[in-house]
């Protein structure tokens, strides 16, 4: 065992524990504390996948931005600091089930098709100026990354106008 | 070097553990919690494959960057119709929020 997998084990304990706890703990304010530690273990695994531009992306945009927001919208959508009672639904355990099964199934797909250990070349050292490049390129990625952009812009009006306060009405 | 099947595995229960807390938890902004470990997951495949099998080509990458940008969108207009929703309703526990139930 090398010390590549050593690091991927523990982050991937980390990481699912860390996940379990978002989805399992009553109280929200820590549920975004452990996402945003779930969220650091992925960080973790895009590194380990020479990814590294999409290791630095992950911490900016999902904790920097996404777990934060989470944090302000619970903190905006409570009447008291305390949530009180039961966090789950009362058929829980249909969606332990279908999550277990889901599990099950996609591990025993993925046992029964054959891959490989190595990856079948090195990442070149050019990658992510390759990839700057494909997304401006008419024949690469460009309609992608433009519709990409209407989205985000659509999504910052749209979320603007949603909570928008009227107080004329 | 780490085997394939251990990103995918990894990556199938994190989109598992997402799974449950999208259908179990009552509260919205806890919901879209469980969303966003489904999109990570998504996010370890695409780059996984990409690493394994085509690392000199882009289109894994550029999948990646449009799933972060969705992800991005998606979080920002629900957040902002959570906060909606509670100045009507004084509430985002999605038990209560039965307005469309019939």
């Amino acid at each position: 065992m090398t010390a590549m997998q050593i690091i991927f084990l523990i982050t991937a304990v980390v990481t699912l524990f860390a996940a379990f706890r978002t989805v399992t703990t009553p109280n929200l304010i820590h549920a975004a504390l452990w996402l945003i530690l779930a969220l650091a273990g992925v960080a973790v695994f895009y590194a380990l996948l020479n990814a590294n531009f999409f290791a630095v992306i992950q911490v900016v945009v999902y904790i920097g931005a996404i777990a934060i927001l989470m944090v302000f919208a619970i903190m905006l959508t409570r009447r008291e600091m305390r949530d009180r009672g039961k966090q789950t639904s009362g058929r829980w355990w249909w969606a332990a089930i279908l999550g277990a099964v889901f599990f099950a199934g996609v591990t025993w797909m993925i046992e029964a098709v054959a891959l490989p250990s190595q990856p079948t070349a090195a990442v070149p050292a050019s990658s992510i100026a390759d990839l700057g490049k494909a997304l401006v390129n008419p024949n690469g990625y460009v309609i992608p990354f433009e519709v990409a952009s209407v989205l985000l812009l659509a999504a910052l009006i749209g979320a603007v106008f949603v909570a928008w306060t009227r107080h004329n009405s | 070097m780490i085997p394939l099947n251990w990103y995918l595995i990894v990556a199938a229960a994190l989109f598992s553990i997402g799974l449950y807390g999208v259908l179990s938890r009552k509260n919205a902004v806890a919901i879209l919690m469980g969303v966003e470990l489904m999109l990570n997951a998504v996010n370890i495949n695409l780059l996984t494959f990409w690493r394994y099998r085509a690392p000199t080509t882009t289109a894994g990458m550029a999948f990646s960057v449009i799933v972060f940008a969705v992800a991005a969108a998606e979080v920002s207009v629900g957040l902002a119709l959570f906060i909606a929703v509670y100045r009507r309703f004084k509430t985002i526990v999605t038990d209560e929020i039965d307005l469309m139930k019939w």
